[in-house]
């Protein structure tokens, strides 16, 4: 046997014995080449995703999340009623045909408003959480492959982590929510604010993640061969390291988007969200508080909307997790 | 440990210097005037006035310097003459809210024990609910029990504290009639019949946090659980013959137990900061009120004082659930 032969062997077998992982001893060890086992090519990609429909309760949100992104999107194409048009002699209309979901105070249709507001919400919530991942996983791989910024970095997301933030957002919107409506108008002003409000205060716990990730991938060998090549530091982040902690960051992303939709909802709850003839799903809720006692389904259909979207971006961030966990994979 | 700790508190002040100064400085940069709402038939003149006597007159460091001060020093030794009787704190300017010109720590220690009854109750019903769930659920993983678990307290903690408290106003203050709406803290509890007319206004306040921090804490509580549950020391103590209440209630149990008592420790500075929004939806005239009117009306000491003190609870209470790691984990040392 040669010495490459040998090598070979050698690697399948550490291969199958770290695939095999802790399973039982008694269970079916895979396939010794798993790249072109079963005649089909198989990528981790393809992989997550079988391991994820195996979800039920993920695979369902994902079905409810995509029905109320067409809602939003595709909505106010079918129903095409100005979710800002005053109709004063239909208003505190019930359910009828011209208002499926009734009309508020002013007469406005709800429906319309409903698909206006999910648009922002979901809008605020998917933007703020892009902003929140970009920090986070930008601080976390640079404390995590450079060591000289790690200390530094820690230290900020440390204070970060004990600012109060709810206090703070508050305080930040409330302070700059003039400036920036003369600036950009009222409603790109205040989207800008909240979403690098939100965004600015939630990218820590995925920085945490993602440097203990880039942590332990640092002493891989793979690292050690590319640093070996010459491979410069820039590459390096972005062709060996990032693709490797995908998936945390991903999983972080959904999660990361429900906080920011309620985030965003309970800052429009309190009154300090966007502007009153600009509807979003928590300014929809709080306008109609004051009339709860006589009109609840006004109440409720935006609560309903919120809570929907954001339980099932939370389960589809569940079964994302389990179906990204090579230890669960598989099984 | 105890190495560990005074490490750890000296870290925690420069910590607390940075946060109240990045507080500081976010109000400084605001447009806000406090004097906005003086009529403009008041001449200017004495508009500044008015401005220097609330303190505004000095450049942004002194006031700084003089609000931590005041903070760090004069209200301490302030407390401390009323305990004592003495008078070391004569003369001394203590922290005046620009609304009420009154010293902010009298009006948050009027507002104080509506936040902790409710808040603090809430977080004690919370965490008996969910470590019972925690531990059944993961007991009986994959059981129908453990399946209705994992939904509602992923509903839990989907539903936003302010749309329950408006659904539980709906049902239950508006078509059942059985609890008020809105919380009096006018009540007085001094015999029975105030009590139970207390414990009706608490229900829907303390269901609504209870819930959303029971959804979070049994999660962590089964999953803690079900780490242990597979552990050799399990098999051990069933293999020589343990019953299995006693290995899972006491062995297992006590074990699980060691990092939900730390994410609870965690949890209760951010209870404070949610109870602002239930605060808000039950007409609770606590912390959380306070200080959403002070920001609405440019109260800027007020706003100061009480997101500092937020901040410190923060502070204090991830050192405390630190140090009860170390404490309640033998194996994890510090030193």
């Amino acid at each position: 046997m040669t010495e490459t032969e040998r090598q070979r062997h050698l690697d399948t077998a550490e291969l199958v014995d770290e695939s095999a992982g802790n399973a039982a001893v008694t269970a079916d060890l895979p396939p010794d080449d798993p790249v072109r086992a079963g005649g089909e090519t198989r990528s981790q990609w393809r992989d997550v995703w079988r391991q994820f429909r195996s979800h039920r309760g993920a695979m369902v949100a994902l079905v409810l999340f995509v029905l109320v992104l067409l809602f939003v999107s595709i909505g106010p194409w079918l129903w095409t009623i100005d979710p800002t048009y005053v109709d004063i002699r239909a208003r505190n209309s019930g359910f009828v045909a011209a208002h499926p979901l009734g009309t508020d105070q002013l007469g406005r249709d709800m429906l319309a408003r409903l698909m206006a507001g999910g648009r922002v919400s979901i809008a605020v919530g998917m933007t703020a959480m892009l902003i929140a991942i970009f920090l986070g996983s930008m601080i976390g791989v640079m404390s995590g492959y450079f060591r000289r910024l790690d200390a530094p970095l820690m230290r900020i997301t440390e204070l970060f982590l004990a600012l109060p933030l709810l206090p703070l957002l508050l305080l930040m919107v409330t302070l700059f929510r003039e400036p920036l409506s003369q600036n950009f108008g009222p409603a790109t002003g205040i989207f800008i604010l909240i979403v690098s409000a939100i965004g600015a205060t939630s990218w820590m716990q995925s920085a945490r993640i993602v440097r203990g990730d880039v942590l332990g991938l640092k002493e891989r060998e793979f690292i050690l061969a590319a640093k070996s090549i010459g491979t410069p530091p820039r590459r390096m982040i972005l062709r060996h390291i990032l693709p490797n902690v995908l998936s945390p960051i991903m999983v972080a992303a959904t999660l990361g988007i429900a906080t920011a939709i309620i985030t965003e909802s309970a800052l429009s709850f309190l009154g300090l969200g966007f502007p009153p003839d600009f509807p979003t799903w928590g300014r929809l809720l709080y306008d109609a508080v004051d009339q709860m006692v006589l009109y609840p389904s006004r109440v409720i259909l935006p609560g309903i909307f919120i809570s929907l979207t954001v339980l099932c971006v939370n389960y589809i961030g569940d079964g994302l997790r389990d179906a990204m966990d090579p230890r669960i994979r598989g099984r | 440990m105890l190495n560990f700790t005074i490490r750890r508190l000296l870290l925690a002040i420069p910590t607390l210097l940075f946060i109240s100064l990045v507080i500081f400085l976010l109000l400084e940069a605001s447009p806000g005037d406090p004097l906005a709402d003086v009529p403009l038939t008041v001449p200017p003149e004495v508009k500044e006035k008015m401005r220097e006597a609330l303190g505004l007159g000095q450049a942004w460091y002194i006031r700084y310097v003089l609000w931590l001060k005041q903070f760090f020093w004069v209200e301490p030794v302030y407390w401390f003459d009323q305990a004592f009787g003495t008078d070391f704190s004569a003369g001394a300017q203590r922290i005046i809210s620009f609304q009420s010109r009154s010293p902010v720590f009298d009006i948050i220690a009027q507002r104080l024990p509506q936040t902790l009854v409710v808040v603090g109750m809430s977080y004690v019903v919370g965490v008996m609910i969910a470590i019972p769930i925690g531990i059944v659920s993961a007991y009986k993983q994959y059981s129908w029990f453990d399946q209705l678990g994992t939904f509602v307290s992923m509903v839990g903690f989907s539903m936003p504290t302010f749309f329950t408290g408006v659904v539980l106003i709906i049902v239950f203050g508006v078509k059942l009639q059985w609890f008020p709406s809105v919380y009096d803290t006018t009540l007085v509890v001094r015999d029975w019949n105030s009590f139970l007319a207390q414990v009706r206004q608490m229900v829907m306040p303390v269901t609504v946090l209870a819930l959303y921090n029971a959804a979070q804490i049994s999660r962590f509580m089964r999953a803690s659980m079900l780490d242990n549950l597979g552990q050799d020391y399990v098999r051990t103590a069933r293999a020589k013959g343990l019953g299995e209440r006693k290995v899972v209630l006491k062995h297992v149990l006590r074990n699980s137990l060691i990092p939900v008592v730390t994410v609870i420790a965690l949890g209760l500075p951010a209870v404070f900061g949610g109870a602002i929004i239930t605060e808000q939806v039950f007409k609770v005239n606590g912390l959380g009120q306070l200080l959403i009117t002070a920001i609405n009306g440019n109260d800027i000491p007020m706003v100061l004082t009480l997101t500092f003190i937020f901040a410190i609870l923060i502070v204090m209470f991830t050192l405390i659930a630190d140090i009860l790691y170390g404490v309640l984990d033998p194996r994890i040392r510090y030193d």
